[in-house]
Parts: structure tokens; C-alpha cells; sequence
């Protein structure tokens, strides 16, 4: 099973073996992940599962569509590694990924 | 006073339905919600997105669904209290007292949380500075806009809200719009209107910049904002906007006394009652062993509590499963006439 490490702002990192299919979102809520809320389960609508994909990852994950972009404007503290975590599909390509959350979802 | 046989809390479309279990069972409801409009998060977060898993409805809007509820309560009297949030809970003679933000107090046996996750607030910029200017010169909505004429007005934002503020505020005031891309999301005509004021300097644009800081003191003077290559530029404000939607934050919920896990409240599946005896928590905002954040599910949990609110409001009289197929009472209350 791919690995993700999802690190907080404080540096503290846990790394999950996350099931090809779920997202990133889905393998932090099912695994106590603290930092991401995923309010509206995953439908792309309330920008609360935001991370920052680690930059050598940025580029090799599928990109963002306009409408992720444009909830992504409404997130906490947005930057240009800013991704919904819930719309990052875990693959065997992304097999050790690294995401930060940020400081709030809110 | 308003007396009553159950406070729904939240006007999403479970809280809706939830007016219809109970109404069908000839029970009077209020609802409560702290948007301007009834729908929920369906209104306010996704009115135009299709919706493909209603059973019987192949694709509906979370515009129509809502629509369709409010017609499917049509015969019900019941009222709805919007632009209100519920602030207090308290006990008083085996009544619940429920107590909003604009001091209209609800007195009933039976409450049905149907609160989403929790109530929709304005989303904040990320700079702690700013909260001691809120409602002096940092805003998140704006409710008068003449209040707002020859300033140095900065905008945060790139959604319609923004955008239309923005356009807005250019005939009496100095604008800047700042926004962390490049690229707006807002109706043709008015990103065409936006190019024209930019051209002609009406409205000037800083992309992709994001607040970086703002002056000491007790009054706003100037804002610095900082794009992607850490340049830093000053600008000028008077009064300061923030247009980055709604959020939503369990407020007042979470002091309650109800057994909460994480920003969800604990009930049991057969009636969905809380561990507080009249107090109900249906849809997304209830959890039990298996629970699914569906809008079905919410439905068929407004009906099982429906039945408990009618056992509690009604202590002397027996309840009786009905259908609306075949009931003649319940064919009355929807004013069916045969």
C-alpha cells in the first residue's frame, strides 16, 4: 500500500499506509489525522481538508481543475503548493507523498 | 415567548423534512437558522451542483431540493427564524428553554439539532492583527454600503462577491483588489467591467499578493502584502474587506452538555436522541456506529425522531404508525382534498 506522511505545523509527522483509490483526505480522517477537517466529506465545497503538497511532489501529482482553485481561494492561508487533500487520489505513483497541513482549516 | 412542540435548529434540507415527519404526526415545529435563506449547506455551498443520489430523484440541484422541500412543508404551520443562531439551552420544569442570538426565547419539550456542521460564518483573513479592527475597519460583509464612500478601500478576494464589491466601491472610493492568483472567478460581464476599471485606473489589482502585515497602532493606515517571490508592497487603507465565503464553525453547540465526538454529537439509531432526554441531533451533525453524512440517511433519521418528539409532546395519547397513503388524518393535515 502507498505510504503518505502528513506532517503538522509543528514538524510532528505520521506516515500512513493509505488504500490505492482513497484520497489523501479520506487516509487522514480514517486514521485520526489531526489538521484535517473535511467538513463537507469530500465534495469539494468548504476547503476545510487543505494541505501543502511538499514542492518535488507538486508537479507530479495530477493537477488541480478551476473549481478546486477556486475553493482553494477561500482556504485558510492558501500558497502555492495549496491543494484540497480530498481531491488528491492515493496511487501506487504517489507512494510516499508528503503533505503539511496548515496551521487552521478555518 | 414562542411555545411549541419542537425547535428544529438548522433549515438544511434534513431540518426541512424534519418539519414534514413531525407535521404529518400533527405536531407544530420552529426552525432556526442562522443563514438568511432555508437550505443549508445545499443552498449556501452548492446550489447549482448536481445531486444524484436522492432515492426516486435521478439528478436534482441542491437549489431545487430545497425548493421542493419548503413546497412539501407548504401545509405545515410552521415558522422559520432566520439570520437567528441558538446561543442557549436550558432546562426549566421538564421544558427545554432555547434562547437565540436576538433574545427570542422557545419553550418546548422536544429540540432537533439538524445542524449541519454547525453555523456559516464569514471566513477570516489569516493575519491575528486584524481582529482588534473588525467592525471598525476590517470587514467580512458588508450591510451598508454608503458607510463606505471616499476611502482608501483594499479587497481581499477573487470570487463574485469580491468582484462586485469591488466594481461597486471604484464610484466613490480608491480600490485595490487583491487576490492570491491571477485568475477571478466571477460572472463574464462583470470580469469585462473589472478590465475596463483596471485600464482606466478606477480599480487598481495586486495579484498574486496575500496580506503579509498591517501597521501598529490603534488605527488602520496601511496594509503590506507579499506575493509569491517575497516582494513586499505598501498600500494605503482606510477600511479593509475580506470576501472569502462562508465557514462553518459548531459554535455554541459544543457547551451544551451533549456528548460530542470531534464537531459531531453522539445519539443512538433508534430514535436519535442525544444523552440529553429531548434533544435530538439528526443529519450531518449526528454520529453512530455506521453513519453516513448522506441526505437519505438524515431523512430517515428526522422520521425515527419524529416519533419520540410525538411520544414526548403527547404523553397521553397513543402513537400510531400511519401511512399517507391510506391515512385519513394525516391526508387532512396536508389539506388533501378527495
Amino acid at each position: 500500500m502507498p505510504k503518505i506522511k502528513y506532517i503538522d505545523q509543528k514538524g510532528n509527522s505520521k506516515t500512513i499506509d493509505v488504500e490505492n483509490g482513497l484520497t489523501v483526505m479520506e487516509g487522514a480522517v480514517q486514521n485520526n489525522i489531526p489538521g484535517i477537517d473535511a467538513d463537507c466529506g469530500g465534495s469539494m465545497a468548504c476547503a476545510t481538508c487543505h494541505v501543502y503538497v511538499e514542492d518535488s511532489w507538486f508537479n507530479k501529482i495530477p493537477k488541480a481543475e478551476d473549481a478546486e482553485n477556486d475553493m482553494i481561494d477561500m482556504a485558510y492561508n492558501p500558497k502555492k503548493n495549496s491543494r484540497l487533500s480530498c481531491q488528491i487520489i492515493v496511487s501506487d505513483e504517489l507512494d510516499g507523498l508528503v503533505v503539511t497541513t496548515p496551521e487552521k482549516q478555518t | 415567548m414562542i411555545k411549541t412542540d419542537v425547535v428544529i435548529i438548522g433549515a438544511g434540507p434534513v431540518g426541512l423534512f424534519a418539519v414534514h415527519q413531525l407535521g404529518i404526526k400533527g405536531l407544530k415545529s420552529e426552525v432556526i437558522d442562522n443563514l438568511d435563506k432555508a437550505g443549508g449547506q445545499c443552498i449556501e455551498l452548492y446550489p447549482d451542483k448536481p445531486i444524484y443520489d436522492i432515492p426516486a430523484v435521478p439528478e436534482c440541484s441542491g437549489k431545487s431540493l430545497t425548493e421542493n422541500l419548503l413546497q412539501q412543508i407548504k401545509p405545515f404551520s410552521s415558522n422559520q427564524h432566520l439570520n437567528e443562531r441558538v446561543q442557549e439551552i436550558t432546562e426549566k420544569n421538564g421544558s427545554w428553554i432555547v434562547k437565540t442570538n436576538k433574545d427570542k426565547i422557545f419553550v418546548s419539550p422536544n429540540i432537533i439539532i439538524a445542524g449541519g456542521v454547525g453555523s456559516f460564518e464569514p471566513r477570516k483573513l489569516p493575519l491575528k492583527e486584524l481582529s482588534k479592527f473588525e467592525g471598525k475597519s476590517v470587514f467580512y460583509s458588508v450591510t451598508d454600503k454608503t458607510l463606505f464612500k471616499n476611502k482608501k478601500i483594499s479587497i481581499f478576494g477573487g470570487g463574485d462577491s469580491a468582484l462586485d464589491w469591488a466594481l461597486e466601491f471604484s464610484k466613490n472610493s480608491k480600490v485595490t483588489l487583491i487576490h492570491r492568483r491571477d485568475e477571478f472567478r466571477g460572472a463574464p460581464h462583470t470580469l469585462k467591467e473589472l478590465e475596463k476599471l483596471k485600464k482606466t485606473g478606477k480599480i487598481s489589482i495586486k495579484t498574486p499578493f496575500q496580506i503579509n502585515s498591517i501597521n501598529e497602532g490603534n488605527d488602520l493606515k496601511f496594509i503590506e502584502i507579499k506575493n509569491d517571490n517575497e516582494k513586499i508592497e505598501k498600500i494605503d487603507t482606510d477600511i479593509l474587506f475580506g470576501f472569502f465565503g462562508l465557514i462553518m464553525q459548531l459554535g455554541p453547540i459544543a457547551e451544551w452538555g451533549l456528548n460530542m465526538n470531534k464537531k459531531t454529537i453522539e445519539v443512538n439509531t433508534e430514535n436519535f436522541q442525544t444523552n440529553k432526554p429531548g434533544i435530538f441531533a439528526i443529519g450531518d451533525i449526528c454520529n453512530y456506529p455506521g453513519k453516513l453524512k448522506l441526505i437519505l440517511s438524515g431523512f430517515h433519521e428526522a422520521a425515527l425522531a419524529s416519533v419520540e418528539c410525538f411520544k414526548r409532546a403527547r404523553p397521553n395519547e397513543k402513537y400510531k404508525f400511519q401511512f399517507t397513503t391510506s391515512s385519513k388524518e394525516i391526508q387532512d393535515r396536508l389539506g388533501i382534498k378527495k
